[in-house]
């Protein structure tokens, strides 16, 4: 006999959190303190040993905090999660934890551009290489994988390039070579993609951006499947007496979670990005309906993709759920299916005619549509990435990242779709008068 | 094996004397880690470990202030529970003695997973357990492990009593 499997629209509200045992309140109570009681010398011995599971400050461990670290896991399918500040964050923490002076990382090429960042510039300097490849072309990962590589890192679903990695491909490559898959899953969520089922060993996600879903609040969280082998030889920080507590081996100790064990104890609790706890609550708030918003997301989304195909004032369009995306099969197989087709996302790119000037024209003639650097609100976000968020990276960088220079982004909202069509129109209009 | 919630709850309610098959004394191994989480939450540990069973001058080992036994055989009152942290290839003949001194469960801790002992246990009325730990399934289900992080697949409306 097993357990009863929840589904997604159950564990979004539900896993993490059941009613508080010293009030009985249901909702979810905001644990505002930095700091928690020892009931005795010996618990606060217990609990600095790791021999008991408790709180003792809240840049390590929160009870609110800790409700979401649940939830994104669980939604996720994965063992254990770990929050902090931002997704930077997040992935700062796993790289950090994984990662040691003269090791190498195989990175898709089209990633979100502080992800490249992070990979060439910060790591760089303490003496990690990264090689970044074509994420279309599994062999590609396999051509750059070297004796020292220690991480396979890509995205799910680009952003701003909307390929899609071939996840279990590409987990297959990671894995004959020992080494664990990191996959950013923040533009899909756990609603539309879980990794953790092709053979990811690590998500990440920006819970600022869908999981959250009202751009209201910074956040991140990472999710172990629990299934990587860290005594394969190559993790000697997951095997070796930990220098920072007594001796302790994580993985021996702790098993399928050790590696979040280890990401907290050894980099949150030393580098400090922690997540609040407000801020976990908020984000608890728009994770009880990333079902419902994910699919309106991708409703929207799709209509106003196939309104862009026939626009005249529009050159291309690139949607995941269009079925003439060149990767359909992929996106079939790795995204969730809603009413009969793939769910693509709530993002997309097309090019307005007249390049660049035309570009800039239309984002600055939306009327409720809004211009800024985010995705994943519940209000409709355009962007031009060649002049923004892309703009400090080479022109051969960008087109790698797939930012073409007359590409507008959009993350399409929660408004009603006749409206969002409504502003598209008049806005293109004014951009190609 | 009874390794759904439902029965993992009964046994973790019903055991309270267990007999830690392969404990350690140094402190920071995970068989002392687990005794001693468990000693913490209310249930008595008996030690059997024939390394620590008796000392240089001949008199009785100790581990976490309780007497330590070379077998299963030598402790003189029940215990509920056998658990064990032995390799896999060396459980059966624990398996056995558990049956024989009449324990409720056998537990097989992480990596653990003999299956003949788990089908002998079962076969002779014992709950059985393989590849889990005592502590992390009682913080799982009785409150710890829900303020790490870590999936406790607990879906409720109860508030823990």
């Amino acid at each position: 006999m097993s357990d009863h499997r929840f589904q997604p629209e159950t564990l979004a509200i539900h896993a993490g959190q059941i009613p508080d045992a010293a009030t009985g309140a249901r909702a979810l109570p905001i644990y505002q303190t930095t700091s928690f009681v020892f009931d005795s010398a010996e618990h606060a011995a217990s609990l600095f040993n790791l021999q008991t599971f408790g709180n003792v400050y809240s840049r390590l461990s929160n009870p609110t905090v800790a409700a979401l670290e649940e939830r994104v896991a669980a939604l996720e399918g994965g063992r254990a999660g770990l929050a902090s500040a931002s997704g930077m964050a997040a992935e700062s923490m796993v790289l950090m934890t994984l990662l040691q002076q003269g090791d190498h990382v195989v990175a898709a090429g089209a990633l979100y551009g502080g992800s490249v960042t992070l990979l060439a510039v910060n790591l760089a300097r303490f003496g990690i290489e990264t090689t970044f490849v074509d994420a279309t072309r599994p062999e590609a990962f396999a051509a750059a994988m070297r004796p020292n590589t220690r991480v396979v890192f890509a995205e799910s679903l680009g952003n701003p390039s909307l390929s899609l990695l071939d996840i279990e491909a590409v987990a297959e490559v990671a894995h004959a070579h020992g080494v664990p898959l990191v996959i950013d899953n923040t533009v899909p969520s756990p609603f539309l993609c879980n990794p953790i089922r092709f053979g990811a060993d690590i998500v990440v996600h920006s819970a600022t951006k869908y999981l959250g879903g009202h751009g209201t609040t910074l956040g991140g969280v990472m999710v172990e499947a629990g299934t990587f082998p860290w005594d394969n030889g190559k993790f000697p920080g997951m095997t070796d007496p930990s220098p920072g507590y007594h001796g302790v081996k994580f993985f021996e100790t702790f098993g399928d979670f050790a590696f979040m064990m280890r990401a907290r104890l050894e980099n949150l609790r030393v580098h400090g990005a922690a997540l609040s706890a407000s801020s976990a609550w908020q984000i608890l708030q728009g994770v009880e309906t990333l079902p419902l918003r994910m699919e309106r997301h991708c409703a929207n989304a799709l209509k106003v993709a196939r309104f862009l195909q026939t626009h005249p004032a529009v050159s291309w369009v690139n949607y995941p759920g269009l079925p003439e995306h060149p990767q359909h099969a992929l996106v079939c197989k790795q995204m969730r299916s809603l009413q009969g087709a793939p769910g693509g996302s709530g993002l997309l790119s097309f090019g307005v005619k007249g390049g660049l000037a035309a570009g800039v024209r239309f984002i600055e003639a939306a009327q409720f549509m809004s211009h800024l650097a985010n995705i994943g609100d519940t209000r409709t976000l355009i962007i031009h990435p060649a002049s923004t968020t892309h703009r400090q990276l080479a022109p051969d960088q960008q087109m790698a990242a797939g930012v073409k220079p007359d590409m507008v982004r959009m993350s399409v909202g929660l408004e009603h779709v006749d409206d969002i069509l409504w502003d598209i129109d008049q806005a293109l209009a004014k951009a190609c008068a | 094996m009874h390794n759904d919630s439902q029965a993992l709850r009964r046994i973790l309610r019903d055991c309270r004397t267990l007999a830690v098959v392969g404990l350690s004394a140094e402190w920071h191994r995970p068989s002392h880690f687990a005794a001693k989480y468990m000693q913490q939450h209310g249930y008595r540990i008996i030690p059997v470990n024939p390394r620590y069973a008796v000392l240089a001058d001949g008199s009785p080992g100790q581990i976490l202030g309780e007497r330590c036994y070379a077998s299963l055989a030598d402790i003189p009152h029940p215990v509920d529970m056998v658990d064990v942290f032995r390799r896999t290839e060396d459980v059966l003949p624990v398996a056995q003695q558990a049956i024989a001194v009449g324990a409720r469960c056998l537990w097989q801790q992480l990596g653990v997973e003999n299956a003949q002992a788990d089908a002998l246990a079962r076969a002779a009325g014992l709950a059985s357990v393989t590849n889990r730990c005592v502590k992390i399934e009682h913080a799982r289900l009785f409150g710890g492990l829900n303020w790490v992080g870590v999936d406790t697949r607990v879906i409720s409306a109860s508030r823990p009593v």
